[in-house]
């Protein structure tokens, strides 16, 4: 039998099509005693690299998954244990992670969750959700960014939400029609997907652009947000990078957009070719580039950011909860329009650049799920 | 949204949906509609492999079935470019070329310069090359270098099904005539197709695996092979950059340099001829603009200078296979002065 003292680290699943992830390298060694959130490995995936964090403390008594093997989701890669558990039993639960590791990822796991539909001012916008109980928490991503911009925050949060994840218009796989691009106008689709979902409230978040645009849903309704968290959002000063806007819009080429993405990050070797690729793919649809063009024109006044994203606040009545996330070292919007954001609970993310959703998720999650806590 | 396709069906999917968008876009070729031993038109053959099948009656009027008399309709098919139409008209076999080379070397290749301009000439010819499906010397060629060659000819070659339709979707929207070459064993491959329209830029070369080692230049079908022999040469320590032209006319000469630059070796794999070929070409450019990045001599991997055989056996030695070039990768990463 399995000593219940033998706690396994497993591959994390980040974001809802990622199937395998690979070991990049090892921070922690066998025998290291490890704390909660402790760096353990270096995992890359098809998508992104990141860093796997404890979540339990203890002696890391056997590491499992080699460096540089395609490692199945949620099967175990090491084993965390406290001296009393005898090698033998270690060996065993070795064995048995060994072979699941090596079955490799089950043929009917492919796919993830449905892709949902729903027709907002005659446009087709997409969403999915995922988890079957709780709140429902809508995210709204960026500039540039779809559903999948939330790869490291929609999956852990399901286990106590529903959480869905739309596609702006313009973004993803919705229509890439967006009208005259405003703010307004987006913000017509996430009251439009709330709609579709079926639910009367829920809980916002958004990152950048999609931070003010829930901001202006929220403006427009406030009793259908029970809280609203925003992300490094777009709207609050006059300063922004408006080389990065019209830099991510305007490139056409992997080599011109590499570059660009990387201001995105505070460590841009975050940035795999996969994600430029997969960017590069999007850009190229018809009619996105046209999208972003006018996407750029609803941010920027010239070289300066349009602010209404305060006035949009003073209309929300402080009736619901804000909390605003910003990572210290972001290159797109200056941290220091946080201190705009009034009222609001503060989180600083000391070291993340404009994608903490993506850099240090898990801070992320603790504030967005605090954020709902305040709601009550 | 992407969902997974065929090179096939992602060819036909740009075909119908530039059809769609813009009605100056018409097909036209031998056996689209009937064809040997069917009973008329009712029977859409859609070409001789089948790439434009449905489209017959999807657009009525819209894609013609010629007779078969490649010099008449290849000339057709410029002429009507000239005068404003976006014809794409399949040439079945590249081995049949010669029979209306006059049309597309002499004349669409050279309109817009002759014309200072002022004629524009955007036609696409389809045709298909390769060898691997028995179909012997006649019908098996990869006669991409010919074209390559001419100035005023722009000359892709997808590997994929993602960038056989959006390269066939720019090729269309291209002023300039267009040879768009199809790998017949490529045909059945399946991959990733957004659903939505997107054109993929000619001159711009796909690195689809990352390497520090050796770098791998291939084109169609050869990417493949490239591919496979890099996965076990990883196995092996020894880690490939491969690098997929997608077009040889323009050609990205930077993404190969830049490539060479880094791993110091190359290796070109394709599956033409050796002389005047895509290998001997890369071959010369990295001499002479990465000479000083070299750290070894470069490695050609090709067919042999003969006809493709018509004996299986020898046909499957004629192709390179993956074997061959990782043998070639080998020999260039273990080469001592």
């Amino acid at each position: 039998m399995t000593d219940e003292r033998i706690v396994a680290v497993t591959m994390p699943k980040w974001g809802l099509s990622m199937q395998l992830g690979k070991i990049t390298g090892w921070i922690a060694a066998e025998g290291d005693d490890v704390s909660i959130g402790d760096e353990l490995a270096d995992i890359e995936t098809e998508k992104i690299a990141g860093t796997l964090e404890a979540a339990d403390a203890g002696t890391l008594r056997r590491i499992i998954a080699r460096v540089g093997e395609d490692v199945p989701v949620s099967s175990t890669i090491a084993l965390i244990a406290p001296a009393g558990v005898t090698d033998g039993d270690l060996d065993a639960a070795v064995a048995e992670a060994r072979a699941v590791i090596d079955a490799g990822v089950p043929d009917e796991a492919a796919g993830g969750p449905a892709v949902e539909i729903a027709e907002v001012g005659g446009r087709k916008v997409c969403y999915v959700g995922t988890g079957q109980d709780g709140d429902v928490v809508l995210l709204v991503h960026g500039y540039g960014g779809d559903r999948n911009s939330w790869l490291f925050l929609q999956e852990p949060m399901a286990a106590r939400y529903r959480v869905y994840a739309l596609d702006l218009p313009g973004h993803g796989t919705s229509a890439k029609d967006v009208g005259d691009g405003s703010v307004e106008t987006l913000a017509d689709t996430v009251l439009g997907v709330l709609n579709a979902i079926g639910v009367q409230r829920a809980h916002l978040v958004g990152h950048s652009l999609g931070g003010a645009v829930a901001l202006a849903a929220t403006a427009r309704d406030p009793l259908r947000v029970s809280s609203l968290t925003l992300i490094a959002p777009s709207g609050f000063g006059q300063e922004i990078n408006a080389g990065y806007l019209r830099g991510f819009a305007d490139a056409q080429t992997r080599r011109e957009l590499k570059p660009v993405v990387g201001q995105l990050f505070a460590d841009e070797s975050l940035v795999t070719r996969q994600l430029v690729d997969d960017l590069l793919a999007y850009k190229r649809l018809d009619g996105v580039e046209a999208a972003l063009h006018t996407l750029v024109g609803t941010l920027l006044d010239g070289d300066r950011q349009r602010t209404g994203s305060a006035a949009a606040l003073a209309a929300c009545g402080g009736e619901v909860p804000v909390t605003v996330v910003w990572g210290t070292a972001d290159r797109i919007i200056p941290p220091a329009q946080a201190e705009s954001v009034a009222g609001a609970a503060r989180h600083l993310i000391d070291g993340a650049g404009h994608m903490p959703h993506m850099e240090r998720p898990a801070e992320v999650q603790a504030a967005v799920e605090e954020s709902i806590a305040r709601a009550g | 949204m992407a969902r997974t396709i065929t090179y096939r069906e992602a060819i036909n999917e740009a075909l119908a949906q530039e059809m769609e968008r813009d009605e100056s876009v018409i097909i036209m070729g031998e056996d689209n509609a009937g064809g040997e031993g069917s009973p008329g038109e009712m029977d859409a053959w859609g070409g001789v492999l089948g790439v434009t099948k449905g489209l017959y009656h999807k657009f009525p009027g819209r894609v013609l079935d010629t007779p078969i008399s490649e010099s008449a309709f290849i000339g057709a098919a410029i002429g009507a470019a000239t005068a404003g139409m976006r014809p794409v008209a399949e040439l079945m076999f590249v081995d049949f070329m010669g029979v209306c080379f006059d049309q597309i070397y002499n004349q669409a290749a050279k309109f817009r310069y002759m014309f200072g301009g002022k004629a524009v000439t955007p036609v696409v010819i389809r045709t298909m090359y390769g060898a691997g499906l028995r179909a012997a010397a006649q019908h098996s060629q990869c006669l991409y270098p010919l074209f390559t060659h001419v100035p005023g000819l722009k000359v892709v070659l997808p590997a994929t099904p993602y960038d056989a339709k959006g390269l066939m979707t720019q090729a269309i929207r291209d002023n300039d005539p267009v040879m768009f070459f199809e790998h017949k064993a490529l045909y059945d491959l399946a991959g990733p197709v957004p659903e939505e329209s997107y054109a993929l830029p000619f001159g711009e070369a796909n690195v689809v695996r990352e390497g520090g080692d050796v770098t791998i230049v291939a084109l169609g079908r050869m990417v493949h092979t490239s591919l496979e022999a890099a996965e076990q040469l990883a196995a092996a320590g020894v880690e490939c950059e491969v690098v997929d032209l997608r077009t040889t006319s323009p050609l990205d000469e930077d993404t190969v340099l830049e490539s060479v630059e880094n791993t110091g070796r190359l290796v070109v794999v394709d599956e033409a001829h050796p002389r005047c070929s895509m290998a001997t070409d890369i071959s010369a450019l990295v001499a002479r603009k990465a000479f000083g990045a070299l750290r070894a001599p470069v490695e050609m991997v090709t067919a042999p200078h003969t006809p493709v055989p018509f004996s299986n056996t020898l046909e499957d030695i004629y192709i390179p296979d993956a074997q061959r070039v990782a043998n070639a990768v080998k020999t260039v990463a273990e080469w001592m002065r």
